[in-house]
């Protein structure tokens, strides 16, 4: 009874950070319409400069005033990101200045790393709250116990910003309907830079608050990325009792799971999403959004049209030049090649699925990784060929995306992306703990081609069959009628339903499609490296893709593919240097800044002013 | 009596609000129903429980003698009930003619197919269908540059597309000009002359409804006041007094009597 009592008090006190952490990203994300990938981010430059700030001021009131100073710091630093990186792609695409804040993310790894070095610290003892109480003979820190009775104050004090000043009014008023309130004379900006500075101050704040507890590392931003995702979600977006609820739930849950379940604590928690999601989609205490056809932001995409003779002259001369690579180029070219085909077939694959098909998946990776390990286990485990476990990857994929899929797309717009999300990192989690099978965070290894194909130049005229027909397929799929329902469904679900096209079955078929395809990659890239990771299903790889396809341009065919090839060329190009997470992110912030259309786009628009290519009409 | 739509005892309710009330009318073959009513009268509510957006409390639809009732709408579709929308809705990034030819495709039952160029699917049939409502001659362009009245005729060859027997549509003059309206109006009554379709339509403006529908049916707060030929209708006293509160209904269509 006594350890029962005392995991549920540690719960609790974890919880709060988590709240406020969350629902920062709520408050954000409920204004904004910003999916702020970097909020993780902003938790970690807590941590790391409420350490900073402790050290320097002395006694309870230097840490307590330390924590508060931190929420102000962070919440200024989000101001300046919000100004310098967001504001000028506001009117971009939609969801395309979650690429910006993923740069942002890359930025403030590399800028923790050069200010505080590599090295974990160990967070300093809160004053005075040091030792231990003892409940019913179990010992409780004394911190814990202040959180506890922190938190829900920080509660109130939100809920009483949020519900009861004119400012509340506002925020709440522009969750509702943005435009409404710009025209009732608010200047949005400085509403948008506010919610901003408050959503990165919790986040600050939450990382100060749980330094004693659990000091500040390089790897905070994406751990706690996943578990702000999930109790989003659980409580729904935008509600703040919801976000409490469901901190207190997913912290209480992991405590007890340490204790009863520690092979599957992880897992844990996104089953318990995925049940709550089920039963209360729009979770907890959220309300149903109000969908209509998805707001276009900017302007349509134009209609496709299949490659003429030219184009298909030129991709031909294109992938013959490829097919020369390992004749006339140096042998790590030839690895590198086909490391950014398998990327361009798996970028091309999400593009499929969120250019044609409007679904933001955020977890695409549990498709490549789910590919790679069906390929890996297969071998590690019965020993089959290179040829079966190729062809049983995508269908292991598409099977797993049919699941998924089945699940993930009774919800729409953000509900939908953060589900498959939490999906991704469900199996992510599955994979890491399942040590007895998967090999845990050792990986399985020593999976290569058979002879016939180990050398580096026959696999690599295998990788460019495969993902170029893999590509070439995707696109031809996308020209079929079966590309035109998924396309007809992204614009109007309404006409489509209308004139009988089951728009959900057709998502489906191309939520399986697409994850097919990306086993096909991941399939591949087991062979390729001959080894996998659980790291192939985390978060990373999942953006990794999203930023290629909103740089390449998501209105665009050919972006997935584009942003595949430039992306991973860059990418290697910059992991040479010690600080390269910097340099891809501000990489990648300029590209979407100065391109907000991505590449492909932006080199059409150009092309049009050159007078290159055809320009389309004009509105009438 | 051999009704194309039936209706009976329709029932929904908002919280405590009665949107549409036991509402019961007949639709026959080649017949230009208009159901009016002032705003929140339920027209809309009333709509969408025919076409399958909404589920009604109680009440049945039925067509040509089967119940449709709560069915979903692309079931409805199948069965033979087109529909435009009174916010059109169409495919902005496909060009004009691919509008139509998706919903072909749909009609064909060819939604899954991947391994035909969907843009030469059932072209000829489409252009067809855009030469029927005068659009052929804008088939090639980008849907999303579109006038507003062209983007209601391009939802009418949508429509058309299934050969329906039956047609809702929800307000499909909102917010064209008048010149616009009685053409499009027009374009309507001649071609359910001519396929002996039925239509049932909402409408705001009555000179159309007065100039165009073979029968009115007038809704108040969920309730069917009137059901009668337009003559009957303009009549009226109660319908006048719902609209008015008892003055004078139809200036636009009569001499003003002073002033």
């Amino acid at each position: 009874m006594g350890l029962f009592i005392a995991q549920l008090l540690t719960g609790l006190a974890n919880a709060g950070a988590l709240f406020m952490v969350a629902s920062g990203l709520s408050l954000i994300f409920g204004v904004t319409r910003i999916v702020n990938f970097a909020h993780g981010s902003f938790y970690m430059l807590g941590a790391y400069v409420g350490y900073t700030l402790m050290q320097v001021l002395p006694g309870a009131f230097g840490f307590w005033g330390a924590i508060l100073l931190t929420g102000i710091i962070v919440g200024l630093v989000g101001v300046i990101v919000e100004i310098v990186v967001l504001r000028p792609v506001y009117r971009a695409p939609e969801l395309f200045q979650l690429v910006a804040t993923f740069g942002v993310i890359l930025v403030i790894q590399d800028l923790a790393l050069m200010i505080w070095g590599p090295q974990d610290l160990l967070g300093p003892r809160a004053p005075g709250l040091k030792g231990v109480v003892r409940i019913l003979g179990e010992p409780v820190p004394k911190y814990d116990l202040a959180l506890i009775g922190i938190t829900p104050f920080v509660a109130l004090a939100l809920w009483w910003l949020i519900a009861r000043t004119r400012v509340g009014i506002l925020v709440r008023a522009a969750t509702q309907d943005r435009e409404m309130v710009g025209a009732l004379g608010v200047n949005q900006s400085w509403l948008f830079t506010g919610v901003f500075f408050l959503g990165c101050a919790l986040a600050g704040l939450g990382g100060a608050v749980q330094l004693p507890k659990g000091g500040a590392d390089l790897l905070m931003d994406f751990n706690i990325l996943a578990s702000i995702f999930v109790v989003v979600v659980i409580g729904g977006m935008g509600s703040l009792p919801g976000a409490y609820l469901a901190a207190v739930l997913v912290s209480v849950l992991n405590v007890f799971g340490v204790t009863y379940l520690p092979q599957s604590t992880l897992v844990l928690m996104f089953v318990v999403m995925a049940l709550v999601l089920m039963i209360r989609p729009y979770g907890l205490l959220g309300r149903e959004e109000v969908a209509g056809d998805p707001g276009q932001s900017g302007e349509p995409e134009r209609p496709i049209k299949p490659a003429g003779a030219r184009v298909r002259l030129i991709v031909a001369a294109g992938i013959a030049l490829l097919a020369l690579v390992p004749l006339i180029a140096p042998p790590f070219a030839t690895v590198l090649v086909t490391d950014i085909l398998i990327f361009c077939l798996f970028a091309a694959s999400l593009h499929f699925l969120l250019g044609l098909g409007g679904l933001v998946s955020f977890g695409h990776a549990a498709f490549f990784g789910g590919g790679a390990y069906t390929a890996a286990l297969l071998v590690a485990h019965a020993d089959s060929p290179m040829e079966l476990a190729l062809l049983l990857a995508p269908l292991g994929a598409g099977l797993l995306a049919l699941i998924i899929g089945w699940i993930c797309l009774r919800l729409t717009g953000v509900y939908f992306a953060m589900l498959t999300l939490a999906f991704a990192q469900l199996l992510w989690s599955l994979v890491y703990q399942w040590g007895d099978v998967t090999g845990g965070d050792d990986g399985l290894v020593d999976i290569w081609p058979p002879d016939w194909a180990s050398s580096s130049t026959v696999f690599f005229y295998l990788a460019l069959v495969l993902c170029v027909g893999g590509i070439l397929a995707l696109r031809h799929a996308a020209h079929a009628p079966f590309g035109y329902a998924l396309r007809a469904a992204r614009d109007s679900k309404r006409q489509a339903e209308a004139t009988g096209i089951d728009t959900r079955a057709v998502q489906w078929g191309a939520f399986a499609l697409a994850g097919a395809m990306a086993g096909l990659a991941g399939g591949l890239f087991v062979f390729a490296k001959g080894s996998v990771f659980p790291n192939e299903l985390e978060i990373t790889r999942s953006f990794d893709a999203l930023i290629v396809v909103f740089l390449g341009g998501v209105k665009t065919l050919s972006g997935g593919v584009v942003g595949g090839a430039v992306f991973e060329s860059v990418k290697d190009v910059l992991t040479r240097f010690e600080y390269w997470r910097l340099a891809l992110g501000l990489t990648i912030i300029a590209v979407v800044i100065l391109a907000p259309e991505g590449i492909v786009g932006s080199l059409r628009r150009l092309g049009e002013r050159l007078g290159l290519l055809r320009a389309p009409e004009d509105g009438s | 009596m051999n009704a194309v739509l039936s209706v009976r005892n329709l029932t929904k309710s908002f919280g405590g609000n009665r949107a549409v009330d036991d509402v019961s009318f007949d639709l026959a073959r080649g017949e230009l129903l208009a159901l009016i009513g002032p705003n929140g009268a339920g027209k809309s509510t009333c709509f969408n429980m025919m076409t399958g957006h909404l589920k009604p409390d109680g009440g049945t639809v039925s067509l040509n003698g089967s119940p449709i009732t709560g069915l979903k709408p692309r079931r409805i579709w199948r069965l033979g009930v087109g529909r435009t929308f009174q916010i059109t809705a169409t495919y902005a990034s496909m060009t004009v003619v691919e509008n139509v030819q998706m919903a072909l495709i749909s009609h064909h039952r060819r939604v899954f197919a991947l391994r035909p160029y969907a843009h030469r699917l059932y072209r000829d049939e489409a252009l067809g269908f855009l030469d029927l409502v005068g659009m052929a001659a804008q088939a090639d362009r980008h849907c999303a540059v579109l006038a507003y009245g062209d983007l209601k005729r391009l939802e009418l060859a949508i429509a058309l597309c299934h050969a329906p027997g039956l047609l809702l549509m929800d307000e499909p003059t909102a917010g064209m000009a008048p010149g616009e309206r009685t053409a499009l109006m027009q374009l309507i009554a001649d071609i359910v002359a001519q396929r002996q379709l039925s239509v049932l339509f909402t409408e705001h403006d009555m000179d159309t409804v007065f100039a165009h529908a073979h029968r009115v049916m007038v809704l108040n707060r969920g309730r069917l006041i009137a059901n009668g030929t337009v003559a009957e209708i303009r009549a009226d006293r109660q319908v006048q007094d719902v609209y008015l509160g008892g003055g004078t209904l139809f200036s636009a269509l009569e001499p003003p009597s002073d002033a």
